[in-house]
């Protein structure tokens, strides 16, 4: 037990060591807020953004867009760059176990996540004062269910990408696609049908979902929180069945 | 005394290639073992397969009475580790990784002491990447003996190390050894293993080829004296006759002149009579590299 505290706090340091995880967990989707809101501000349109303020749309849209990053370019290059270089090994060799290295990424996932979405909320509501969430019990609920997933989404590439130059290539691909047709970037409303079909099979796209209605008010999206259940215990079985020390 | 390590007709391969052909060995409680050999000799994948870093085509391992193949986590707990090839994050400082690794014990050492003892005292807030190999390499050590393990077990532990940083090391580890724990070395340094081991295992092509002390490897293996000067006459042939010599090669100048017994004080009446007087006149006892030139065949560079 105490491993996987010390271990989680050393990561949760190395993590702010670290200028490119940072800026795409952190940072980035500050950006994005500031641009959106800047170009939408958060006048509701009937025929846009599931019929809700933009910023409204945006905020729960953020929160998972800063899980996929973690889930993308954070977690995988770490696990990647840490089996090549040998950590993993030494770890292992000073019996560290798979639970305490998994489980303390995992709580630096939810550290991340939290931390990123206060962020994300204060400047939100400062610039574009969207509502709170109507059913903060369930955005709750949602965001355990999306931070998990996209923490066990991260093992698996990480798990299976053989390097960190792979993992950083395959995770930053993954990030934009899913960025920008996942349900973060433009309304899934001016996309074309094939933008629409790839952003329907991003598992961002079902995070956000989950995410979005209990925020919204509107009734809880089943499918959309089985389909993220389902990615994440796929990603959670190929990584254990993947995952090498060295 | 009891065995700490013990292994039988250990045997690993890679695809085609025998990195361990047939292994055995024992290692008491409280001695520095060393495994002495060149490169690709088999001695990681040996130590490696004793802390269960690796599956054993073959043979029987225990490690303080476990089986690394069973047992793993509890055998790793109770022994340090130092391993040739891994590292750590590049932005971890040191006493986070010391701190860290010492977690897994309940009765972990205070890492302040040996930050102190490794020299690393003034580098303990310095994040890993920016220290320098031999620093990285104390750090490795330090970190395999934070908590505080039964047994040890170092991989080319001074491969980085400046001449007086060894001197320092090899002292810190007759002190390890001195507290009770048994300490398992793997080695390509002659002098390392004749100055610090107890007891050496020379290994090459995969198989132990002598096993002994260093002092009794030398005396069973390697009893010739070499004397050792110059001189610019050629015709020294009248230097067999002296008691004890056995063989007499030339350099250049130099003239080695090999043999048992007391040769230094025999060969240098014999070069004063003959009206030689050599100012660099030395003798050089066998050593641990004699013995083994002797039972490999060709020298640990190769």
């Amino acid at each position: 037990m105490s491993t996987l505290f010390k271990l989680t706090w050393v990561e949760i340091k190395l993590f702010i060591r670290e200028p490119i995880t940072v800026v795409f967990t952190l940072a980035l989707p500050i950006i994005f807020l500031f641009v959106m809101g800047g170009v939408f501000g958060n006048t509701p349109s009937p025929d846009i953004y599931r019929g809700v303020g933009p910023m409204d749309y945006y905020m729960p849209s953020y929160y998972g867009l800063i899980m996929m990053a973690i889930g993308t370019v954070a977690l995988p290059v770490h696990l990647a760059g840490y089996r090549e270089r040998g950590i993993l090994r030494r770890f292992r060799a000073s019996s560290f176990s798979v639970w305490s290295v998994l489980g303390s990424q995992l709580l630096v996932s939810f550290v991340i996540a939290i931390a990123g979405s206060i962020l994300v909320t204060i400047m939100g509501k400062v610039a574009y004062s969207p509502h709170w969430p109507v059913n903060p019990g369930l955005l709750v609920v949602a965001f355990v269910m999306g931070t998990v997933c996209f923490t066990c989404f991260g093992f698996f590439l990480g798990a299976v990408l053989p390097s960190t130059r792979s993992a950083q290539g395959v995770g930053m691909l993954l990030f934009f696609i899913m960025m920008i047709l996942g349900g973060a970037g433009p309304p899934m409303e001016v996309m074309s049908s094939a933008m629409q079909v790839i952003g329907n099979i991003t598992p961002l796209h079902w995070v956000i979902y989950t995410l979005q209605n209990p925020w919204l008010g509107f009734d809880w999206y089943t499918s959309a929180s089985l389909i993220t259940v389902g990615i994440t215990v796929v990603s959670a079985l190929l990584a254990a069945r993947f995952f090498r020390w060295d | 005394m009891p065995s700490i390590i013990s292994v039988q007709n250990l045997r690993k391969t890679y695809g085609k290639t025998v990195a361990v052909d047939d292994i055995s060995f024992e290692v008491t409680k409280g001695e520095i073992f060393g495994i002495l050999g060149p490169n690709g000799a088999g001695k990681t994948t040996t130590v490696e397969c004793l802390q269960a870093l690796r599956h054993p085509d073959s043979g029987d391992i225990r490690v303080l009475g476990l089986n690394p193949l069973r047992d793993a986590q509890e055998l790793r707990r109770r022994i340090g580790s130092q391993l040739q090839e891994s590292a750590l994050p590049d932005r971890i400082k040191a006493w986070e990784a010391l701190d860290l690794f010492a977690s897994v014990a309940s009765k972990a050492l205070d890492w302040h002491v040996l930050l102190e003892q490794w020299g690393l005292a003034d580098k303990r807030k310095s994040s890993f990447a920016s220290l320098s190999g031999g620093q990285k390499q104390r750090l490795f050590i330090a970190l395999s003996l934070v908590n505080n393990p039964e047994v040890v077990f170092l991989d080319e532990m001074t491969t980085g190390l400046d001449p007086a940083a060894r001197r320092v090391a090899w002292d810190l580890i007759r002190s390890v050894r001195d507290r009770g724990t048994t300490v398992l070395l793997v080695t390509h340094f002659m002098d390392e293993a004749e100055n610090l081991c107890d007891r050496v295992a020379i290994v090459d092509k995969g198989k132990i080829v002598a096993s002994d002390s260093p002092q009794g490897l030398v005396a069973s293996h390697a009893t010739a004296v070499r004397v050792i000067f110059s001189t610019d006459k050629t015709d020294l042939a009248w230097l067999k006759k002296v008691a004890g010599v056995k063989r007499i090669s030339h350099r250049g100048k130099q003239v080695e002149v090999a043999g048992t017994g007391p040769l230094l004080a025999l060969v240098a009446a014999a070069l004063v009579e003959h009206g030689i007087v050599p100012s660099d006149l030395r003798v050089e006892q066998p050593s641990l590299e004699d013995v083994f030139l002797k039972v490999t065949g060709h020298s640990a560079a190769e």
